[in-house]
């Protein structure tokens, strides 16, 4: 893997744990409003699936979307805007935290419903499927998502129409204040792949490596017409759910085991203990990112509210 | 012209469409190989292939999202519902997703999707299956909602909501499948979003749609037999509501009575009476009335279902009482 992709992998995981480490203050200081899900943790994930899709392979996720957005190439202060509600948001402010999307590079949102969006996902590959060609849809989604009716009509319609779906369950051993074994018969979420006649793998989802990797192949496969495939990626949210998570249902103890395989901390070791870059290098990345998210917050807290019209506008395309 | 049935005229429109845009095609339960539980699109498997006439698995929710999905990329999905009661289980694809993706996105997407679905009660198929929701979905702003009640505008109307790029839930109600009337050979679209006049007089006013519309007709043919001339507004659209010829006509008869087979409560008629009073009140001589579907569910046993529903003898009565 070359040096290039290996930093712009470390800048993407930086940028999106300090964005959402500002929105967290953003939001204390009531600058933003709303649900605010942080993605810190899991950048691996966003990170490593979406470097190894194609432009023209379909994203869409859930309401936990801060992280695919950046990955994807949404500009920050696009981004940052949304967030603050702003017309320049990539939603023109009609979305917020949890509704991102940019059609232009096949991002289709930042989903809040629990579920729903695997249902869209079935959707963008059968339009992928329908028209002939080996391009993909990749479909994110939580633990607590997989018990959910849309999930298990979405995987066997996937299943039975051959769709180019590539399921990837970020399992973060909750949903909300709920484990896994407390919601899920089975605990090895990649087991209900099964029932819908997909193979399913786990992957390390702190290793970017790994994801990366298991992408391609899954990629790979779906591309040859072997059908959708599923992976779950193991890992963890280090803050709470939302904003405001009294956090009673896991221990300090839990969350510091989980922090020693950070994500972010895996790909560091492995570019300086393989010479990749020097120390003074990745600083100097974290320095454009802190340059880029102060213009990204000065541009949104800059920007205009969205237009009183704006009430009426977008809603049908013609009225 | 000839005389067709709505079946017919909605069979037509399905297959034109079909010919004029590949990106257009159908999916849902038995729409295929069975061809289709009230025989819509019966052929149409043989003739378009299963690749554009898609036999789904029992899964309303996908198959709700998944057009959405397949919509939002540039497909034109003509999703049905077997019928309207299990659009229910589908109900957030429909009015989360469909109704509010454009909007919540700043207008990045378009969504040019039917959901096309038989409704109505009166078969005798229980409370569970007997649904008139459209005012339900007609609540929503994002979703447009049409209900044709002649086989020319079931035609005309399904053919604009193939066009049009925004999400339509087109309800076919299943008790007029069989009825005929006049249709042009040629090819015709209608405008959605239209109330029509369907039939002129001077004594007082009929609002209904669907089903509602022809028990309105066979009431204001045996109210002419009496003198009393009533002129029938077909709705024809539910959102957006054309109120413009509703009121028209008011505004010469001066008196109204809306006909709906849903429930009168929270009704369609509860909201053309509510603007009617809003934009017309200095024109109103008499109370307007309300004939609607009994405050009960739908019990099987024929006499005791038709007791529950509209019939020309309750609007009769209904526009006895305010002349
Ligand atoms: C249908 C539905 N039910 C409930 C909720 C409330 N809710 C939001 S997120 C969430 C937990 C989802 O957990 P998971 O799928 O594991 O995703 P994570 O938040 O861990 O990323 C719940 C219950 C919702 N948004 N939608
Ligand atoms: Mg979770």
């Amino acid at each position: 893997m070359d040096k290039a992709m290996l930093l712009e992998w470390y800048r993407q995981m930086v940028l999106i744990r300090r964005f959402e480490q500002k929105s967290a203050e953003l939001y204390q200081l009531g600058k933003i409003g709303g649900f605010l899900h942080l993605y810190v943790g899991q950048e691996a994930i966003a990170v490593g699936t979406i470097a190894a899709r194609r432009p023209t392979d379909h994203i869409i996720t859930a309401y936990r979307d801060h992280g695919h957005a950046l990955a994807v190439g949404i500009e920050t202060k696009a981004v940052m805007a949304e967030m603050l509600g702003k017309a320049t948001g990539i939603s023109k402010g009609k979305g917020g935290s949890m509704h991102m999307a940019d059609v232009t590079r096949n991002f289709w949102g930042g989903h809040a419903v629990v579920g729903a969006h695997l249902s869209l996902a079935a959707g963008l590959g059968l339009s992928e499927s329908y028209r002939e060609t080996d391009n993909a849809a990749l479909c994110y989604f939580g633990d607590g998502a997989t018990n959910i009716g849309y999930f298990h009509e979405s995987l066997n319609l996937a299943g039975v129409w051959k769709l180019p779906v590539l399921w990837i369950c970020e399992n973060n051993q909750y949903g909300m204040g709920t484990a896994v074994s407390r919601a899920s018969a089975v605990s090895a979420i990649m087991q209900k792949a099964s029932a819908y006649g997909m193979e399913g793998k786990q992957v390390d989802g702190m290793n970017v490596f790994e994801v990366y990797k298991a992408t391609q192949e899954a990629l790979q496969a779906i591309r040859e017409g072997k059908g959708p495939q599923f992976l779950e990626m193991l890992t963890y949210r280090y803050e709470g759910h939302s904003m405001g998570d009294p956090l009673r249902y896991r221990t300090k103890d839990e969350v510091e085991k989980w922090r020693e395989d950070d994500a972010i901390g895996i790909l560091e070791r492995h570019i300086l203990e393989n010479d990749v870059a020097t120390k003074e290098e990745l600083d100097g990345i974290d320095h454009t990112v802190e340059a880029e998210l102060t213009e990204a917050v000065q541009f949104a807290e800059e920007s205009p509210l969205p237009a009183p019209e704006e009430l009426f506008t977008d809603i049908y395309v013609e009225d | 012209m000839a005389r067709i049935t709505m079946r017919q005229a909605i069979t037509d429109a399905l297959r034109e469409e079909m010919h004029r845009d590949e990106n257009v095609f159908i999916m849902g339960e038995e729409v295929g190989v069975w061809g289709g539980t009230y025989a819509v699109t019966r052929g149409f498997y043989d003739e378009f292939g299963p690749r554009r006439v898609r036999d789904t698995p029992i899964s309303e929710m996908v198959i709700g999202g998944a057009a959405v999905g397949a919509a939002m990329n540039g497909l034109r999905p003509v999703a049905e519902f077997m019928t309207i009661n299990f659009a229910f289980v589908a109900f957030d694809a429909i009015i989360n997703h469909a109704a509010k993706l454009r909007y919540m996105f700043g207008g990045q997407m378009k969504i040019p999707l039917v959901f096309r679905s038989p409704g109505g009660g009166g078969r005798q198929l229980g409370a569970t299956h007997s649904h008139t929701p459209d005012v339900i979905f007609a609540h929503f702003p994002g979703l447009k909602v049409v209900s044709p009640a002649t086989p020319y505008d079931a035609k005309g109307l399904l053919k604009a909501a193939i066009r049009t790029d925004d999400p339509v839930l087109f309800i076919e109600h299943a008790t007029l499948y069989q009825i005929r009337g006049e249709v042009p050979e040629g090819e015709y679209v209608l405008p959605i979003g239209k109330s029509d006049v369907k039939r002129e007089g001077s004594d007082v006013t009929i609002v209904g749609y669907a089903q509602g519309l022809q028990v309105a007709m066979e009431a204001a043919d045996e109210l002419a037999k009496e003198g009393i001339e009533a002129e029938v507004v077909d709705l024809r659209t539910l959102r957006p509501l054309d109120m413009g010829p509703v009121i028209a006509s008011f505004q010469k008869t001066f008196r109204a009575v809306v006909v709906e087979e849903g429930h009168r409560s929270y009704g369609i008629g509860a909201e053309v009476v509510a603007r009617l009073q809003e934009e017309a009140f200095d024109y109103i001589d008499a109370p307007i009335k309300r004939v609607a579907q009994l405050e009960a569910p739908l019990p099987y046993s024929r006499e005791l279902e038709q007791s529950a529903l509209i019939n020309k003898q309750r609007v009769i009565a209904a526009v006895k009482e305010i002349l």
